[in-house]
């Protein structure tokens, strides 16, 4: 099966374990998201699986080739963009693009219409260094570079960081058209909203897989009930409610802070609690529980676990 | 492939605001300056004579020093003390002491003492300095004892006179003997630490990341790094050869087509050398260290500045190993004495041993890596 295959795969440096026993498979037409904060493993085991990395156990195929076995095969059926910018900034834009063109044995024209939607929007600054681009348009140059070849899957490393909101997501709308012409792709981001726009998504921390479904059936998987909490002076509030009994967790979360509470508590006795300890403006609402709920949960659990 | 990735090359070494200026100002500066600068021919000493005897006799060594070139008589003192004085305040380097008596001396016994006594903080200055001084006390002694048996009207005993001729430096000019080796120099640099340096800027970058995902074979890349600096080696060498005609009247006695050769094994080998310290060095700061290392003892070990022959033994093994030996010995033979291919074997199967051994060291250090 083309795509992404991936068993068992574990890579250590040292006593550190940047990648422990992951496992997961990704096809044609998917895009597979892996979130996880800085340090996860999620650049070691991108580097693994475009076969700059020797896993230490494991098996993985990509696009039906073997990482270890074919790995220059594999080179020139993936398109990887790094997650530093690592086109060669003293040339220019155009002059980048044919250069990755060249070097796979193809040229602009052919596969033009691959890349027509993001290159066109770089297209007046061709002849500008690629060091003197801004941020989202050296992303958009790095994945012109990274598709230039017709590649089968495709591996972005954190894309989104560093680039404005805008670019971002106009960055997404290309990944998803690209998925409809059949493509995988892999992506890694520290940014739990982006969940939302992959098929399937894994939830990485300290080289494992927390979580390996689609973004809808992980927030099923959130057993607890949450709250969503505000007041009018939150860094007291938050931690006031961490000493409450009842409470099992609380984390800011943008203008509120998401409780999780047990099954039993009462929430007019709550709101009392809060109110009789001076908080004002407090107002609490149940509240559906996001990717990044999930992900504190799963953290949470995975440290009590240990 | 290797069309792309030299034309991409050829593209950042142009684009590069600083290094094709290098290859040209490079040899004129570095084949300018340091001969000039670095001179072992010591003039203008300042020489303080302390003469007690005022006699014709004692006037005459003054003047003979004086007028020899080397000396400069800077003061004229009373006492040895005053003279010594004169040597710690720097205004001499050297003392001549010609004691009272010393025309008595000579007259009757045929022979008489003087002393002289140099500065040698800096000691081949000192060291030189009363070497020729002394070589003209000699010189007057032999002139003053042939004048006095000839006015004494006995036979003049004849004397060995020794005629030193200086072979393929007739005038032992330091200059002579530094340029070809600063030609070795020059392509020690271009050809073996900028490529080297090329490749660690690609790992620092991150941009040689996303050349390992291409197709690319290792050693095309490498050899796209190497034949550029190749290039601008020899480029470098001519222009070279140019700035030695032009300012030092220096032409190779033999042929430039030996030269050539040499180099190309020479080049070969620091290129060697180069690719092993970058497959060490992750950053250009580790490596540019790793360079300053390996320059600082090939120029000291490997006869740039000095001989190798008058180190100590430990020295001469060591420098045994060092490639830049070998062609320094290679571009002075050729450019001072015309030496041919034929003479100089040993040098070039030393060279090629070198080249073939650090790119061996060069790939088993690559494999090694992740």
């Amino acid at each position: 099966m083309p795509g992404i295959q991936a068993q068992n795969i574990s890579k250590r440096w040292g006593a550190l374990a940047a990648v422990d026993d992951v496992s997961f498979d990704a096809g044609p037409g998917q895009v597979f998201g892996i979130l996880g904060p800085d340090g996860a493993g999620k650049t070691t085991l991108f580097r693994i699986l475009t076969t700059l990395l020797l896993p230490d156990s494991g098996q993985a195929a990509v696009d039906d080739l073997d990482v270890r076995r074919d790995f220059r095969k594999i080179r020139s059926r993936v398109g990887y963009m790094p997650g530093r910018f690592s086109l060669y900034q003293d040339l220019t834009v155009e002059e980048n693009l044919n250069f990755y063109a060249s070097v796979f044995g193809t040229t602009i024209a052919e596969n033009y219409h691959l890349i027509k939607d993001i290159y066109q929007q770089i297209e007046p600054f061709r002849d500008r260094r690629a060091g003197a681009l801004s941020g989202g348009m050296k992303q958009k140059l790095a994945l012109s570079c990274a598709l230039i070849h017709k590649p089968a899957v495709l591996f972005l490393d954190e894309p989104t960081t560093g680039v404005d909101a805008v670019s971002r997501r106009e960055l997404w709308e290309m990944l998803l058209k690209l998925r409809d012409q059949g493509l995988c792709i892999a992506v890694s981001t520290p940014y739990m909203d982006e969940a939302a726009m992959c098929d399937r998504v894994a939830l990485m921390m300290q080289g494992r897989f927390m979580a390996l479904d689609t973004p809808a059936s992980i927030t099923r998987g959130f057993k607890h009930r949450l709250l969503a909490i505000r007041g009018d002076r939150m860094p007291a509030l938050l931690r006031e409610l961490r000493a409450l009994p009842g409470v099992l967790a609380c984390h800011a979360f943008g203008d509120s802070h998401h409780v999780t509470v047990a099954d039993d508590l009462d929430v007019a006795a709550l709101a009392r609690t809060l109110a009789e300890s001076g908080h004002k403006g407090v107002e609490i609402a149940p509240v559906a529980p996001g990717i990044e709920d999930c992900f504190m949960a799963l953290a949470r659990d995975g440290g009590e676990a240990k | 492939m290797l069309r792309y990735l030299l034309e991409k090359e050829f593209k950042q070494f142009g684009r590069n605001k600083f290094l094709p200026r290098m290859v040209f100002m490079f040899p004129f500066v570095s084949l300018l300056v340091f001969p000039l600068v670095a001179n072992f021919d010591v003039r203008d000493m300042n020489l303080s004579i302390v003469d007690h005897d005022h006699s014709p006799m004692s006037r005459r060594l003054t003047q003979k020093a004086s007028a020899s070139g080397y000396f400069r008589v800077t003061q004229v003192a009373d006492s040895y003390e005053r003279a010594l004085r004169g040597i710690e305040d720097d205004t001499a380097d050297i003392i001549l002491e010609i004691p009272s008596g010393f025309e008595r001396d000579m007259v009757r016994q045929r022979s008489a003492a003087v002393m002289i006594a140099a500065n040698t903080v800096n000691g081949t200055r000192g060291g030189l300095g009363s070497a020729y001084l002394a070589g003209i006390v000699n010189d007057y002694a032999g002139e003053l004892r042939a004048e006095l048996m000839a006015s004494s009207g006995r036979l003049v005993t004849p004397s060995f006179d020794i005629i030193q001729r200086y072979r393929f430096n007739p005038h032992l000019e330091y200059r002579v003997f530094m340029v070809p080796a600063i030609m070795v120099m020059l392509l020690t640099m271009m050809c073996g630490f900028l490529p080297a340096l090329n490749i660690v800027g690609e790992k620092e970058k991150g941009t040689i990341e996303q050349m390992n995902v291409t197709p690319v074979r290792r050693f095309e890349f490498i050899l796209a790094k190497l034949i550029p600096y190749w290039v601008v080696g020899f480029v470098a060498l001519n222009i070279c050869f140019f700035v030695a005609w032009a300012f030092y009247g220096l032409t190779p006695v033999g042929g430039v087509g030996t030269i050539y050769l040499f180099a190309s094994v020479f080049v070969l080998a620091v290129s060697g050398l180069g690719l092993v310290i970058s497959n060490f060095a992750k950053t250009i700061q580790q490596a540019m260290f790793m360079m300053f290392f390996f320059v600082v003892t090939m120029i000291f070990l490997g006869g740039l500045y000095t001989p190798v022959a008058s180190m100590p033994d430990w020295a001469q093994r060591i420098s045994d190993f060092l490639p830049l030996k070998y062609f320094i010995i290679v571009m002075r033979s050729v450019y001072l004495k015309g030496s041919h291919v034929t003479d100089m074997l040993q040098p070039l199967t030393a060279l090629a041993c070198f080249a073939v051994g650090l790119n061996a060291l060069a790939v088993v250090s690559y494999r090694k890596r992740s």
